[in-house]
């Protein structure tokens, strides 16, 4: 496949109403109380401990899936461990409607893909994207695709620095190449 | 086309054109780390360029705020882990004693008017206060630009926000920081950085500055400042993404109530809400001028029988300064808990952490859900944290 192209099931974060759950902070994300751990591997087991109706998700979810969020994902504090413990977890990408400043810059360093989807209100409300629907999608072009429904979702091409930060493994290994 | 204060700022950092939107390459004056975070950037740091010197370890900081002095046993290992990278490399560490990073750095004249920096702390914007660009960021970020001294950034957009009229006598700088909260969400100056004009924050002191700015990171914003009788100003013909007009006219005191700290009702709909205990610190209201207000409400009433009141100072200066002024002694006799400085009430480990169905009002500047335990927060100014524990219930001096 394209180097371009990503594909994964969607896990959607609705709330015990059904709602796309919006402004996720890193506490939800990863708790402070695990703020001590420096090692990725044991990050994963905390991701969403602290987030009503999804704390099994380590357990539940599978590697490859593609987190959908409300808007505001990463809401709070810098820690980086609210990115890291996904891809501890080898999440494939999330995707939201936006993300907090921070947490978009520490996701986009790290290598992890983190893209904007449009129009994610109308999707839920009309069905058009639930848990266990396969999606796939151009990091370069955004164009992308319900493969399970065979419709069209419309998300942000990842910027011209997010694109090369993200194919250069993280901010690291880019910035060996840019002096 | 004229700059917004932001565009300035970055434009004096970038040989990038620095116009909202652009992506550029800016210098940093100060990059830093604390107790979270920091260790992951020593273990980045090693890892990328082993013992490779940074680009200006005179530019570069530890500041210990979080579980000063560690408050368990890997967060010992972590700070120690910190200073043995910091000796290495000639790197000054504002250690356990000296409290909240972003206020030293404004304490010891790090953070200065059109200045950059940056460190793992999500309040980092707070310098905005000072005319000062700051931004938290995580560890590989920071582990960057160490090494490097400089870093990449978006050119936000900025938001004029125009607040008319005059808030009431009772209403402090946190009530109108709340109503803010409320007025603005996570929406309205989301990723931008927002100038504040009027009346209302044009006399704030450095304290109030220090109170509004902290908040910004809770509306979703980069950063915010405040031009008038501020050392930074924005161009008359700069280009602004937006205009709010708000009137603040007789706003009275306000609390955000859980779950978030966008959730805000004026004081009168919470009034009489029973309350275990209260918080009085941080960074967001953690000055002198904070706890001289309090000490007022407490003088000759105390704290009520079965409350408990924590007392953080922002940093050693300013508990020097409540010891010389005797507002320590007034919060030690009203029955206040009194504690070394630091962040103090925001993390597990902290003095400020809630059990199963306690209610807690607090100066700080977060109430999510789970972030301080499983009981209630509210966040309020010094003044109604105050009045509460007097009354054991959500109340303001009026009500004494």
């Amino acid at each position: 496949m394209d180097a371009n192209m990503r594909q994964g099931r969607v896990v959607v974060l609705l709330d015990k109403q059904g709602r796309i759950i919006e402004d996720i902070d890193t506490d939800q994300i990863f708790h402070n109380a695990h703020l001590h751990i420096t090692d990725i591997a044991q990050m994963g087991s905390y991701a969403l401990g602290n987030l009503e109706v999804w704390k099994d998700f380590p357990k539940t979810g599978r590697e490859g899936d593609i987190l959908i969020a409300g808007r505001n994902f990463g809401a709070g504090s810098s820690r980086q461990q609210a990115v890291d413990c996904f891809a501890a977890l080898k999440v494939g990408a999330i995707l939201a409607p936006s993300f907090s400043a921070i947490y978009f810059r520490n996701a986009v360093n790290s290598g992890f893909p983190v893209l904007k989807i449009h129009g994610l209100e109308a999707l839920i409300a009309g069905a058009g994207i639930v848990t266990g629907d396969v999606i796939r999608f151009d990091v370069r072009l955004g164009r992308a695709e319900n493969v399970t429904r065979g419709a069209a979702l419309k998300i942000e091409p990842m910027s011209p620095v997010q694109y090369d930060i993200f194919f250069a493994g993280d901010l690291f290994k880019y910035g060996k190449n840019i002096k | 086309m004229g700059q917004t204060i932001i565009e300035k700022i970055i434009q004096a950092h970038s040989r990038d054109d620095a116009a909202a939107g652009e992506v550029v390459w800016m210098d940093l004056d100060v990059r830093s780390a604390r107790d979270f975070g920091g260790p992951n950037v020593v273990k980045n740091y090693e890892q990328e360029y082993g013992e490779a010197a940074p680009a200006d370890s005179r530019k570069t900081f530890f500041t210990f705020d979080l579980c000063a002095p560690a408050c368990s046993l890997k967060y010992a290992d972590n700070q120690q882990a910190c200073r043995d990278f910091a000796r290495k490399h000639g790197i000054q560490v504002f250690d356990v004693d000296r409290g909240v990073g972003t206020h030293v750095m404004i304490e010891e004249d790090l953070a200065r008017p059109s200045g950059t920096v940056v460190g793992t702390d999500s309040h980092m914007n707070i310098l905005g206060a000072v005319g000062c660009f700051g931004q938290g960021m995580g560890d590989v970020d920071i582990a960057f630009a160490i090494k490097t001294g400089q870093t990449w950034f978006e050119v936000p957009e900025s938001v004029k926000v125009v607040l008319k009229g005059r808030p009431s006598p009772a209403a402090e700088a946190k009530d109108l920081t709340l109503f803010l909260c409320r007025e603005l969400g996570t929406k309205k100056i989301a990723l931008r950085s927002a100038e504040f004009y009027g009346e209302a924050v044009r006399g704030l002191a450095l304290s109030g500055r220090i109170t509004l700015c902290s908040m910004i990171t809770e509306m979703a914003g980069i950063i915010g400042f405040i031009p008038e009788n501020g050392p930074v100003v924005a161009d008359a013909d700069a280009s602004y993404a937006g205009l709010v007009e708000l009137d603040v006219s007789g706003l009275p005191p306000q609390v955000a109530v859980p779950p978030s700290p966008n959730t805000v009702r004026p004081l009168a709909d919470v009034r009489g809400t029973r309350i275990d205990s209260g918080f009085i610190g941080s960074c967001t209201n953690g000055r002198t001028e904070d706890f001289a207000r309090a000490a007022e409400i407490l003088k000759g009433r105390g704290v009520k029988k079965g409350v408990m009141l924590k007392i953080v100072p922002a940093t050693r200066r300013v508990y020097e300064e409540m010891l010389e002024r005797g507002v320590l002694e007034t919060l030690f006799q009203s029955g206040a808990i009194i504690v070394n400085p630091g962040c103090g009430g925001c993390a597990e480990g902290h003095v400020g952490l809630t059990g199963k169905g306690e209610v807690q009002i607090s100066t700080g500047n977060r109430n999510f859900p789970g972030k301080q335990g499983k009981g209630q927060t509210y966040l309020a100014g010094p003044a109604v944290v105050a009045a509460s524990c007097v009354a054991g219930e959500i109340a303001g001096p009026e009500d004494l």
